[in-house]
């Protein structure tokens, strides 16, 4: 039977994808060492170890601050851009945008390669600021795919009938434009900063000295010790993540249906 | 004592890149009156209603409303309100928020705003609607709230861009009806686009009918309707049906001319219209200017005898193609179905009565 063979592998798909992740709390509570079953019983003391780790307070600190920088000053950009490609057209229009996406698809190890060679090439010291860099370089593209969604959802006469009643382009803008349009301004600052948060390859080649949360998890694993505290910080992360993800995709949901568009893209 | 002018148009042209939008407009629009701008889509008769809003520069020639040259006055300043083909309702706010969003600026005490909000309401029928979503309204009542939102800040001219092409038939006719009263009532310039001949007759103090960017005539819906100027005009609003003529000769105010169907006639100067045309001079009338006779009925002025080649009920009317012996085609005669008067069959003689005053002549 056809529906039944399909059914084995979403079936196997699925498993495939989500153990590996559901392993993950069952070790943080496990009480050993080593990562192995069978368990040997209940424990919160993995959680409570990480709060008397400075090192650790150091690293989320970090990736907090970049984070938070990169998803505002990409979700900023991303409004340029998705007002610009929605509202006005200029030559070479696709090919410029194909351009901006591009990131989305490049192999993040080449970015951050080229990345590090351009700063060392012109003299630029390596710190959390080039790493926020390199991160609004790839939550762009996600940012402008998330808020040109909500542009094109916007009817110009909009626009026009707030003009024409009497306001001005700036508090048009303010007053209809950006209320209609928050709802995927907040998406866009969520998934950025997910994105931002468990960033890896880019932190590590551009990070310097410094810290953030996924270099700190990398060095950590080399002790054996440390690893069931990464596996209770890894279970934190993943909750954070999808909760992130689940609000900004219900926000990007709303700005839609409010705009009373169509829904045609998103990442959920 | 003449009309004052509120609206004038001065050779105003339009330019898309090499596109020619507007060529050359020149038209007054009175204070007070309905005015439509009629003509198929790309004619050019939104372009040039945005010219008056603001949304459209041009590219020569000049806009004047009230006397005073719009060049350089962007829309948000114009004593103009438009009520938008898609009624530009902001979907984020209340239909109370949306009335009053053009008094925002003028920062009015709360109860005199709601007080002004509530009257407009109640102009357009909608008492009681203030609190409620935007978003959560029908068809008709987005367009009221887009009139109430217009006409709050007391413009000179209200513009309407094709406003009822998104309601269905009966909700239409109904609104035609109402902003006509509106109109009449709140006394403003309204100007209104439409594509739809049979909407600009019903709602219209004068009418400029425009094809390729040019009005080819203004005046009122009778004139319109009973002496086009051009064979376009005459095509497009309502049925006309034409008929090959020879201009045999003219002197003074008489016209002869003989025509295919109808023999040599007589006709007035008054009754010609438009430039000579390269396809020769026809003759021109409506499909009720003709009547099919029946036994006991004498004709009022001339009679011929037909053949019906077609018939199509409508209820109310009937319409038929008929040949007029001596025609090589068939024109179209409408009849309203009176009480008693049979519906004719396909390929009956009938005798057809028609008057010479009732013709169009087209060079």
């Amino acid at each position: 039977m056809k529906g039944g063979w399909f059914r084995v592998y979403a079936f196997g798909y699925l498993i495939f994808l989500y153990a590996p992740i559901i392993l993950l709390p069952l070790f943080a509570f496990n009480d050993a060492t080593i990562i192995s079953f069978p368990l040997t019983g209940f424990t919160t003391r993995w959680f409570s170890a990480m709060f008397d780790n400075p090192p650790l307070h150091l690293a989320v600190k970090n990736s907090l601050l970049v984070a938070v920088t990169s998803s505002v000053v990409s979700t900023c950009l991303g409004i340029f851009a998705a007002r610009a490609t929605t509202r006005y057209n200029f030559p070479f229009k696709a090919g410029l945008m194909g351009l901006i996406m591009l990131p989305l698809v490049l192999p993040e190890i080449i970015v951050a390669v080229s990345l590090l060679v351009v700063l060392l090439g012109i003299g630029i010291n390596l710190s959390l600021l080039t790493v926020i860099f390199g991160h609004v370089l790839i939550c762009t593209p996600f940012a402008i795919a998330i808020l040109s969604s909500a542009f094109q959802g916007l009817d110009r006469s909009l626009e026009e009938a707030a003009y024409d009643l009497g306001e001005t382009a700036f508090s048009t803008f303010r007053l209809i434009i950006l209320p209609l349009v928050m709802p995927g301004v907040i998406s866009s600052l969520l998934i950025a900063f997910t994105i931002s948060l468990d960033e890896f390859i880019i932190a590590f080649f551009l990070a310097g000295t410094e810290t953030t949360l996924p270099i700190y998890i990398f060095s950590q694993f080399r002790f054996p010790k440390a690893v069931p505290v990464i596996m209770a910080l890894g279970t934190i992360l993943v909750c954070l993540s999808i909760i992130l993800l689940t609000i900004a995709e219900i926000f990007r949901r709303r700005g839609i249906a409010k705009a009373g568009g169509k829904d045609t893209g998103g990442f959920l | 004592m003449p009309v004052p002018t509120m609206i004038e148009f001065r050779g105003v042209q339009k330019y898309y890149g090499d596109y020619h939008a507007l060529r050359g407009i020149n038209a007054c629009i009175r204070a007070g009156e309905f005015f439509s701008l009629l003509g198929p889509s790309g004619c050019g008769k939104t372009t040039l209603l945005r010219t008056i809003a603001g949304f459209e520069g041009i590219s020569d020639g000049m806009v004047l409303v009230d006397g005073k040259n719009m060049a350089g006055v962007p829309a948000n300043q114009r004593p103009t309100n438009m009520v938008f083909q898609s009624y530009a309702i902001f979907p984020h706010l209340t239909v109370a928020e949306n009335v009053g969003f053009g008094l925002r600026r003028a920062r009015l005490p709360k109860d005199e705003l709601a007080r002004q909000v509530g009257a407009m309401l109640e102009l357009v029928g909608l008492e009681g609607y203030g609190a409620r979503a935007a978003h959560a309204l029908s068809g008709g009542q987005r367009q009221r709230v887009a009139l109430a939102r217009a006409l709050i800040l007391k413009p000179k001219v209200l513009l309407l861009d094709e406003p009822l092409s998104a309601l269905d038939k009966k909700m239409r006719e109904q609104m035609q009806v109402e902003l006509i009263k509106l109109q009449r009532q709140v006394g403003i310039t309204f100007v209104l686009v439409t594509h739809d001949q049979e909407e600009a007759l019903v709602m219209s103090d004068r009418i400029a009918v425009m094809f390729d960017g040019e009005i080819d005539q203004l005046d009122d819906p009778e004139t319109l309707y009973r002496h086009p100027t051009s064979r376009r005009v005459a095509n497009f609003i309502g049925t006309m049906n034409f008929m090959p003529a020879k201009v045999l000769s003219e002197d003074g105010g008489r016209i002869e001319v003989e025509a295919q169907g109808f023999g040599r006639l007589t006709l007035d100067a008054a009754q010609a219209s438009g430039a000579p045309s390269p396809e020769g001079a026809s003759i021109g009338f409506r499909p009720e200017t003709l009547t099919i006779l029946f036994d006991s009925q004498k004709a009022v002025d001339r009679d011929s005898m037909a053949t019906i080649e077609e018939v199509v009920y409508y209820g109310d009317m009937t319409y038929y193609d008929a040949r007029l012996d001596g025609m090589q085609s068939p024109v179209r005669i409408s009849m309203r179905n009176v009480f008693g008067r049979p519906v004719l069959d396909i390929g009956a003689r009938a005798r057809v009565a028609w008057s010479p005053g009732a013709l169009v002549l087209f060079r």
